[in-house]
């Protein structure tokens, strides 16, 4: 499997953002997406995620196979927001994305065990710290199987401990063949990805 | 593709839809849902009637259905802009949309929209009897006018959902979306309204117009959902 973007643009209310991105992932490869504020790194991940209109240029997935024809039906989009209910439990936040996603993968509690919160799955969303909820949202990551990654800011409010936990979390995703595009202004502990930089060459 | 992979892609379908439909009535009954906002609407819209209308009670039961049905209609228009805009403020929006390749959006928008029903409009027609108690009204026009208002409300919410969507990227889109849906639930209404009135009122016939209001909830059961997911697809920023 592989993705390609060619010459690919953005815009946002008309505004072009950026253009002429070009890269190659194979199965495997990280992608670090860095830049100022404002580059165009959430547009990026928009755009190829599908849910913003290609400007110019065209990003694709290859060899996906049945399962994973489109990039939108093979890839997890992790963006600002968790994309969680407050008013109900971690537990059942999870078991909602699994089986909405479907191809489940990890079970729930073996998901908040891999993100280091195994033992709060019963409480409500709303009452985890900032972290701690970027992490259960990190663990929606696990428990459904895609093998492209889309990350805008992962690390957001994550303490160092968490951090190097979640490095190990996507060295593994790469391990078995996985794709991570990340947007973000913090190290990722992510060797050997490639590195994009955004807002110079536009 | 073979029967058996048929059949599981099936299962699977439902068994997503099922989980969307178990969060969405969960998050409408527990605190900040609105499961409660719009049936006490409802009992303060009813119950205001006879003090304005004054004690004429023959005015009271002529009137009840249409009062039932209006209060009713007003009542399920007010929770509608949660629909999409609470998915949409933390960002679950965006994953429904991207499920698109897996099960139709207009499939995803439709469960919500039974979910929606089920949790902030069917409380209405659980009340609408007993409040139809205050309109002075017969046994007979009170079960005619909860019958209707279970076939005729879908409907409604069909058409909010178009609605919402279109108004989900506005802050304070409530009442935009009221606009934008009240003269389409007119038909609705008539309809709902009449059938209501054919139940009591002798020569005025109950089965014509409460067979087309079936048909429009049917009709708009795929219209408005279709609507809805054209407008979600293109209205993510």
């Amino acid at each position: 499997m592989r993705l390609i973007a060619e010459n690919l643009g953005g815009e946002r209310g008309g505004e072009t953002v950026f253009s002429g991105i070009g890269f190659v992932l194979e199965k495997g490869e990280a992608l670090v997406v860095t830049g100022p504020n404002g580059a165009g790194k959430s547009t990026l991940l928009r755009v190829i995620a599908g849910l913003l209109p290609v400007a110019e240029g065209r990003v694709r997935i290859e060899g996906g196979g049945e399962d994973f024809p489109s990039i939108a039906s093979a890839c997890h989009y992790l963006g600002h927001q968790n994309a969680m209910k407050t008013v109900l439990s971690v537990t059942e936040n999870l078991r909602f994305w699994r089986d909405f996603s479907g191809e489940p993968l990890l079970s729930v509690e073996e998901a908040l065990e891999a993100v280091g919160l195994g033992g709060i799955g019963h409480l409500p969303f709303g009452y985890l710290s900032t972290g701690q909820r970027r992490r259960a949202s990190i663990a929606k990551l696990l428990v459904s199987r895609r093998p492209l990654w889309l990350l805008d800011e992962p690390t957001a409010g994550l303490d160092k401990a968490s951090e190097a936990r979640f490095g190990g979390v996507m060295t593994d995703h790469c391990r078995q063949g996985g794709i991570i595009i990340a947007a973000t202004h913090l190290p990722l502990g992510l060797d050997g990805a490639k590195a994009l930089v955004m807002g110079e060459t536009v | 593709m073979s029967g058996r992979t048929e059949g599981g892609v099936q299962a699977r379908a439902s068994q997503t839809m099922l989980a969307l439909f178990l969060r969405d009535i969960r998050l409408s009954i527990r605190a900040g849902g609105g499961a409660l906002t719009g049936v006490i609407f409802f009992l303060a819209v009813i119950a205001t009637i006879p003090f304005g209308v004054g004690p004429d009670l023959n005015l009271l039961a002529r009137i009840g259905p249409a009062i039932l049905w209006i209060a009713a209609l007003l009542a399920c228009l007010l929770g509608l802009d949660r629909l999409f805009q609470a998915d949409r403020e933390d960002g679950s929006l965006d994953l429904l949309v991207l499920g698109h390749d897996r099960h139709m959006l207009a499939l995803t928008v439709l469960v919500k929209c039974l979910a929606h029903w089920g949790g902030s409009v069917l409380p209405l027609v659980v009340a609408a009897p007993l409040l139809g108690l205050f309109m002075n009204m017969e046994p007979m026009g009170i079960g005619a006018t909860a019958l209707t208002l279970l076939v005729g409300t879908p409907a409604i919410t069909f058409i909010g959902a178009a609605g919402a969507a279109v108004a989900v990227a506005l802050p304070r889109g409530g009442l935009l979306i009221s606009v934008l849906v009240l003269p389409l639930t007119i038909p609705v209404l008539i309809f709902g309204v009449s059938a209501s009135y054919g139940a009591v009122a002798d020569p005025d016939p109950f089965l014509q117009p409460f067979l087309i209001l079936a048909a429009l909830t049917l009709f708009l059961a795929v219209l408005g959902p279709v609507a809805a997911a054209l407008a979600l697809r293109h209205g993510t920023d």
